[in-house]
Protein backbone atom coordinates (compact mmCIF):
# COMPACT_ATOMS: atom_id res chain seq x y z
CA UNK A 1 0.00 0.00 0.00
CA UNK A 2 1.46 3.20 -0.66
CA UNK A 3 -0.90 6.29 0.00
CA UNK A 4 -0.34 9.74 -2.95
CA UNK A 5 -0.53 12.50 -1.06
CA UNK A 6 -1.07 15.56 -4.01
CA UNK A 7 0.62 18.93 -3.52
CA UNK A 8 -1.12 21.71 -5.37
CA UNK A 9 0.76 24.82 -5.95
CA UNK A 10 -1.18 26.97 -2.11
CA UNK A 11 -1.51 23.44 -0.33
CA UNK A 12 -0.55 23.29 3.00
CA UNK A 13 -1.85 20.55 4.58
CA UNK A 14 0.14 17.82 2.71
CA UNK A 15 2.73 17.30 4.81
CA UNK A 16 0.38 17.20 7.78
CA UNK A 17 -1.41 14.54 5.78
CA UNK A 18 2.05 12.56 5.29
CA UNK A 19 3.53 12.94 8.73
CA UNK A 20 -0.43 11.55 10.33
CA UNK A 21 0.04 8.42 7.62
CA UNK A 22 3.23 8.02 8.81
CA UNK A 23 2.18 7.79 12.35
CA UNK A 24 -0.09 5.21 11.21
CA UNK A 25 2.67 3.39 9.90
CA UNK A 26 0.90 3.86 6.39
CA UNK A 27 3.36 4.07 3.28
CA UNK A 28 3.37 7.44 1.42
CA UNK A 29 4.78 9.91 -0.73
CA UNK A 30 4.05 13.26 -2.03
CA UNK A 31 2.66 13.43 -5.85
CA UNK A 32 3.16 16.81 -7.76
CA UNK A 33 0.20 18.45 -9.23
CA UNK A 34 2.13 18.29 -13.11
CA UNK A 35 3.08 14.45 -12.54
CA UNK A 36 0.74 12.26 -14.29
CA UNK A 37 2.24 9.12 -13.42
CA UNK A 38 0.39 7.07 -10.51
CA UNK A 39 1.37 3.67 -11.36
CA UNK A 40 1.82 1.74 -7.69
CA UNK A 41 -0.24 4.23 -5.96
CA UNK A 42 -2.57 2.38 -3.96
CA UNK A 43 -5.09 5.42 -2.14
CA UNK A 44 -5.19 9.32 -3.31
CA UNK A 45 -5.41 12.17 -0.31
CA UNK A 46 -6.00 15.79 -2.29
CA UNK A 47 -4.78 17.69 0.86
CA UNK A 48 -6.23 20.95 2.84
CA UNK A 49 -4.80 24.56 1.75
CA UNK A 50 -5.51 27.48 -0.92
CA UNK A 51 -4.68 25.50 -3.99
CA UNK A 52 -4.27 28.38 -6.85
CA UNK A 53 -4.59 31.02 -4.01
CA UNK A 54 -8.30 30.19 -4.52
CA UNK A 55 -8.60 32.36 -7.30
CA UNK A 56 -11.61 31.82 -9.90
CA UNK A 57 -13.42 29.52 -7.21
CA UNK A 58 -11.79 27.85 -4.05
CA UNK A 59 -10.59 24.27 -6.29
CA UNK A 60 -11.72 25.63 -9.69
CA UNK A 61 -8.29 25.83 -11.16
CA UNK A 62 -6.94 22.44 -9.36
CA UNK A 63 -9.19 20.36 -10.69
CA UNK A 64 -7.81 20.85 -13.68
CA UNK A 65 -4.12 20.17 -12.66
CA UNK A 66 -2.55 17.74 -14.92
CA UNK A 67 -2.75 14.78 -11.89
CA UNK A 68 -6.15 14.98 -12.02
CA UNK A 69 -6.85 13.86 -15.55
CA UNK A 70 -4.90 10.60 -14.41
CA UNK A 71 -6.40 10.38 -11.51
CA UNK A 72 -10.31 10.31 -12.70
CA UNK A 73 -8.99 7.63 -15.15
CA UNK A 74 -7.97 5.65 -12.48
CA UNK A 75 -11.36 6.33 -10.56
CA UNK A 76 -13.04 5.31 -13.46
CA UNK A 77 -11.33 2.26 -14.74
CA UNK A 78 -9.92 0.69 -11.65
CA UNK A 79 -12.11 2.52 -8.41
CA UNK A 80 -9.16 4.20 -6.68
CA UNK A 81 -9.87 5.18 -3.23
CA UNK A 82 -9.16 9.38 -3.50
CA UNK A 83 -10.14 11.23 -0.10
CA UNK A 84 -10.77 14.72 -0.07
CA UNK A 85 -9.66 17.19 2.81
CA UNK A 86 -11.11 20.90 2.78
CA UNK A 87 -9.62 22.48 -0.27
CA UNK A 88 -9.35 18.86 -1.51
CA UNK A 89 -13.19 18.26 -1.29
CA UNK A 90 -13.51 21.58 -3.10
CA UNK A 91 -11.29 20.49 -6.14
CA UNK A 92 -13.49 16.79 -6.15
CA UNK A 93 -16.70 19.06 -6.59
CA UNK A 94 -14.91 21.00 -9.12
CA UNK A 95 -14.10 18.47 -10.81
CA UNK A 96 -17.19 16.87 -10.88
CA UNK A 97 -15.77 13.47 -9.01
CA UNK A 98 -18.41 14.72 -6.37
CA UNK A 99 -22.24 16.31 -6.18
CA UNK A 100 -22.95 19.57 -4.82
CA UNK A 101 -19.91 22.76 -4.40
CA UNK A 102 -18.90 24.75 -1.59
CA UNK A 103 -19.78 28.20 -1.06
CA UNK A 104 -18.83 30.72 1.23
CA UNK A 105 -20.16 30.34 4.68
CA UNK A 106 -23.23 32.96 4.65
CA UNK A 107 -22.13 34.28 8.24
CA UNK A 108 -19.08 35.62 6.29
CA UNK A 109 -17.16 33.97 8.73
CA UNK A 110 -13.63 32.13 8.65
CA UNK A 111 -14.66 28.98 10.99
CA UNK A 112 -11.82 27.71 12.78
CA UNK A 113 -12.87 25.30 15.73
CA UNK A 114 -13.24 21.77 16.80
CA UNK A 115 -16.44 20.14 15.53
CA UNK A 116 -18.07 16.79 16.27
CA UNK A 117 -19.13 14.62 12.63
CA UNK A 118 -21.09 11.92 12.70
CA UNK A 119 -21.28 9.01 9.97
CA UNK A 120 -24.32 8.91 7.89
CA UNK A 121 -23.70 6.23 5.40
CA UNK A 122 -20.44 4.72 5.36
CA UNK A 123 -18.73 5.06 1.78
CA UNK A 124 -17.69 1.48 0.25
CA UNK A 125 -13.69 2.84 1.17
CA UNK A 126 -14.70 3.36 4.40
CA UNK A 127 -15.25 -0.31 5.20
CA UNK A 128 -14.38 0.06 8.95
CA UNK A 129 -16.73 2.74 10.20
CA UNK A 130 -20.90 2.60 10.87
CA UNK A 131 -23.30 4.86 10.86
CA UNK A 132 -23.73 6.86 14.03
CA UNK A 133 -20.74 6.77 14.76
CA UNK A 134 -19.16 10.09 15.60
CA UNK A 135 -16.02 11.92 15.66
CA UNK A 136 -14.27 15.10 16.89
CA UNK A 137 -12.47 17.16 13.90
CA UNK A 138 -10.85 20.35 13.73
CA UNK A 139 -12.45 22.65 10.89
CA UNK A 140 -10.70 25.87 9.15
CA UNK A 141 -12.51 27.29 6.50
CA UNK A 142 -14.29 30.09 4.59
CA UNK A 143 -16.05 28.04 2.16
CA UNK A 144 -17.38 25.48 3.47
CA UNK A 145 -21.10 25.48 2.83
CA UNK A 146 -21.89 22.65 1.59
CA UNK A 147 -24.66 23.66 -1.20
CA UNK A 148 -27.20 21.35 -4.18
CA UNK A 149 -29.39 22.56 -6.57
CA UNK A 150 -32.85 22.48 -5.23
CA UNK A 151 -34.38 19.20 -5.58
CA UNK A 152 -30.81 17.28 -5.52
CA UNK A 153 -30.74 16.96 -1.38
CA UNK A 154 -33.05 13.64 -1.39
CA UNK A 155 -31.35 12.07 -4.21
CA UNK A 156 -28.47 12.70 -2.36
CA UNK A 157 -29.60 10.11 0.60
CA UNK A 158 -31.23 8.25 -1.28
CA UNK A 159 -28.30 7.13 -2.71
CA UNK A 160 -25.83 6.68 0.44
CA UNK A 161 -24.06 9.28 -0.85
CA UNK A 162 -24.30 12.01 2.31
CA UNK A 163 -21.01 10.32 4.05
CA UNK A 164 -20.58 12.78 7.35
CA UNK A 165 -23.07 15.08 9.11
CA UNK A 166 -22.29 17.73 11.22
CA UNK A 167 -23.42 17.29 14.98
CA UNK A 168 -23.02 17.98 18.62
CA UNK A 169 -21.12 16.06 21.04
CA UNK A 170 -23.72 13.96 21.46
CA UNK A 171 -24.31 13.14 17.68
CA UNK A 172 -27.70 14.93 17.65
CA UNK A 173 -28.08 16.85 14.00
CA UNK A 174 -29.98 20.38 14.90
CA UNK A 175 -28.94 23.70 13.46
CA UNK A 176 -26.69 24.78 16.34
CA UNK A 177 -24.56 22.37 15.40
CA UNK A 178 -24.24 23.24 11.94
CA UNK A 179 -20.74 25.90 11.84
CA UNK A 180 -20.91 26.90 7.96
CA UNK A 181 -25.02 26.79 6.96
CA UNK A 182 -24.35 23.21 4.98
CA UNK A 183 -27.33 22.15 3.73
CA UNK A 184 -28.91 19.19 6.21
CA UNK A 185 -25.51 19.88 8.09
CA UNK A 186 -23.56 17.68 5.16
CA UNK A 187 -20.07 17.80 5.70
CA UNK A 188 -19.10 15.02 3.61
CA UNK A 189 -20.24 13.19 0.64
CA UNK A 190 -19.27 10.61 -1.45
CA UNK A 191 -19.43 9.02 -4.87
CA UNK A 192 -18.49 5.80 -5.84
CA UNK A 193 -14.49 5.37 -4.14
CA UNK A 194 -14.52 8.98 -4.25
CA UNK A 195 -14.81 11.07 -0.82
CA UNK A 196 -14.94 14.43 0.66
CA UNK A 197 -15.11 16.08 3.41
CA UNK A 198 -14.25 19.61 5.29
CA UNK A 199 -13.04 18.92 8.67
CA UNK A 200 -9.31 17.80 8.97
CA UNK A 201 -8.64 14.15 10.28
CA UNK A 202 -4.71 14.72 9.55
CA UNK A 203 -4.83 17.08 12.38
CA UNK A 204 -6.50 14.68 15.14
CA UNK A 205 -4.06 12.77 15.49
CA UNK A 206 -2.90 13.09 18.89
CA UNK A 207 -4.31 13.52 22.25
CA UNK A 208 -2.80 17.04 23.13
CA UNK A 209 -3.88 18.56 19.63
CA UNK A 210 -7.45 17.93 21.33
CA UNK A 211 -8.46 14.80 19.70
CA UNK A 212 -7.07 11.59 18.28
CA UNK A 213 -9.88 10.43 16.04
CA UNK A 214 -7.97 10.96 13.15
CA UNK A 215 -6.53 7.96 13.67
CA UNK A 216 -9.48 5.63 13.50
CA UNK A 217 -11.18 7.26 11.09
CA UNK A 218 -8.07 7.61 8.60
CA UNK A 219 -7.16 3.85 8.88
CA UNK A 220 -10.71 3.25 7.98
CA UNK A 221 -10.24 4.54 4.65
CA UNK A 222 -6.83 2.44 4.26
CA UNK A 223 -8.53 -0.12 5.76
CA UNK A 224 -6.14 -0.78 8.70
CA UNK A 225 -9.01 -0.85 11.38
CA UNK A 226 -7.44 -2.64 14.10
CA UNK A 227 -4.28 -0.51 14.12
CA UNK A 228 -6.50 2.61 14.57
CA UNK A 229 -5.40 2.69 18.41
CA UNK A 230 -1.83 2.34 18.10
CA UNK A 231 -0.37 5.02 19.35
CA UNK B 1 -34.81 49.06 -12.76
CA UNK B 2 -31.94 47.13 -12.78
CA UNK B 3 -27.94 48.50 -13.40
CA UNK B 4 -25.27 46.35 -13.99
CA UNK B 5 -21.85 47.52 -12.92
CA UNK B 6 -18.76 45.82 -14.39
CA UNK B 7 -15.72 46.05 -12.95
CA UNK B 8 -11.82 45.18 -13.92
CA UNK B 9 -8.45 45.60 -13.35
CA UNK B 10 -6.88 48.18 -15.14
CA UNK B 11 -5.03 46.82 -17.86
CA UNK B 12 -0.98 47.33 -16.55
CA UNK B 13 -2.26 46.44 -13.30
CA UNK B 14 -1.10 42.86 -12.45
CA UNK B 15 -3.81 39.84 -12.57
CA UNK B 16 -2.23 36.95 -10.60
CA UNK B 17 -5.82 35.16 -10.70
CA UNK B 18 -6.08 35.92 -14.50
CA UNK B 19 -3.10 34.86 -15.03
CA UNK B 20 -3.40 31.34 -12.94
CA UNK B 21 -7.00 30.76 -15.05
CA UNK B 22 -5.21 31.58 -18.21
CA UNK B 23 -2.17 28.98 -17.42
CA UNK B 24 -4.87 26.50 -16.80
CA UNK B 25 -7.07 27.21 -19.70
CA UNK B 26 -3.50 26.42 -21.47
CA UNK B 27 -3.34 23.03 -19.95
CA UNK B 28 -6.72 22.08 -21.51
CA UNK B 29 -5.67 23.01 -24.73
CA UNK B 30 -7.57 26.01 -25.50
CA UNK B 31 -5.37 29.07 -27.97
CA UNK B 32 -5.39 31.49 -24.58
CA UNK B 33 -3.90 34.61 -24.92
CA UNK B 34 -4.85 36.41 -21.73
CA UNK B 35 -7.56 36.34 -19.31
CA UNK B 36 -8.92 39.07 -16.99
CA UNK B 37 -10.87 38.49 -14.14
CA UNK B 38 -13.47 41.18 -12.90
CA UNK B 39 -16.92 41.29 -11.31
CA UNK B 40 -20.48 42.04 -12.21
CA UNK B 41 -22.42 43.47 -10.20
CA UNK B 42 -26.19 43.83 -10.77
CA UNK B 43 -28.22 46.61 -8.43
CA UNK B 44 -32.14 47.28 -8.20
CA UNK B 45 -32.30 51.00 -7.68
CA UNK B 46 -35.05 53.41 -7.53
CA UNK B 47 -34.19 55.61 -10.33
CA UNK B 48 -37.05 58.32 -12.81
CA UNK B 49 -34.53 57.71 -15.63
CA UNK B 50 -32.14 55.04 -17.18
CA UNK B 51 -29.41 58.73 -17.08
CA UNK B 52 -30.37 58.71 -13.30
CA UNK B 53 -29.63 55.34 -12.13
CA UNK B 54 -26.38 55.18 -14.76
CA UNK B 55 -25.38 58.20 -12.72
CA UNK B 56 -26.20 56.39 -9.50
CA UNK B 57 -24.05 53.33 -10.58
CA UNK B 58 -21.13 55.64 -11.31
CA UNK B 59 -21.51 56.72 -8.14
CA UNK B 60 -21.51 54.06 -6.61
CA UNK B 61 -18.82 52.54 -8.66
CA UNK B 62 -16.45 55.52 -7.54
CA UNK B 63 -17.36 55.50 -3.64
CA UNK B 64 -17.41 51.68 -2.88
CA UNK B 65 -17.52 49.18 -5.72
CA UNK B 66 -14.74 49.76 -7.45
CA UNK B 67 -10.84 50.80 -6.13
CA UNK B 68 -10.27 54.14 -8.75
CA UNK B 69 -6.71 53.52 -8.41
CA UNK B 70 -6.79 49.88 -10.08
CA UNK B 71 -9.51 49.39 -11.18
CA UNK B 72 -12.09 50.43 -13.66
CA UNK B 73 -15.83 50.36 -14.50
CA UNK B 74 -18.50 50.19 -16.69
CA UNK B 75 -22.36 50.86 -15.94
CA UNK B 76 -25.64 50.09 -17.65
CA UNK B 77 -28.68 49.36 -17.58
CA UNK B 78 -29.75 45.67 -17.87
CA UNK B 79 -33.50 45.96 -16.92
CA UNK B 80 -35.83 48.97 -17.45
Amino acid sequence: MTVGVVTFPGSNCDLDTISALTDLGVESRLLWYRDTDIRGISHIILPGGFSYGDYLRSGALAAHAPIMDSIVEKVSQHDLPVLGICNGFQILCERGMLPGVLRANPHGEFRSSMQAVRVVDPSPVFPGLSPGQTFRFPIAHHEGSYSVMPGELQKLFENHQVFLQYSDEDGNIHAMANPNGSVANIAGVSQGSVVGLMPHPERAMHAYLGSEDGRAFLAAFLGKEGESNAS
Amino acid sequence: MKIAVEILLKTEVLDPAGQAAAHVLSQMNFPVESVRIGKHIVIDVNAESEAEAIKMGEEMAQRLLANPVMETFFVAVVES
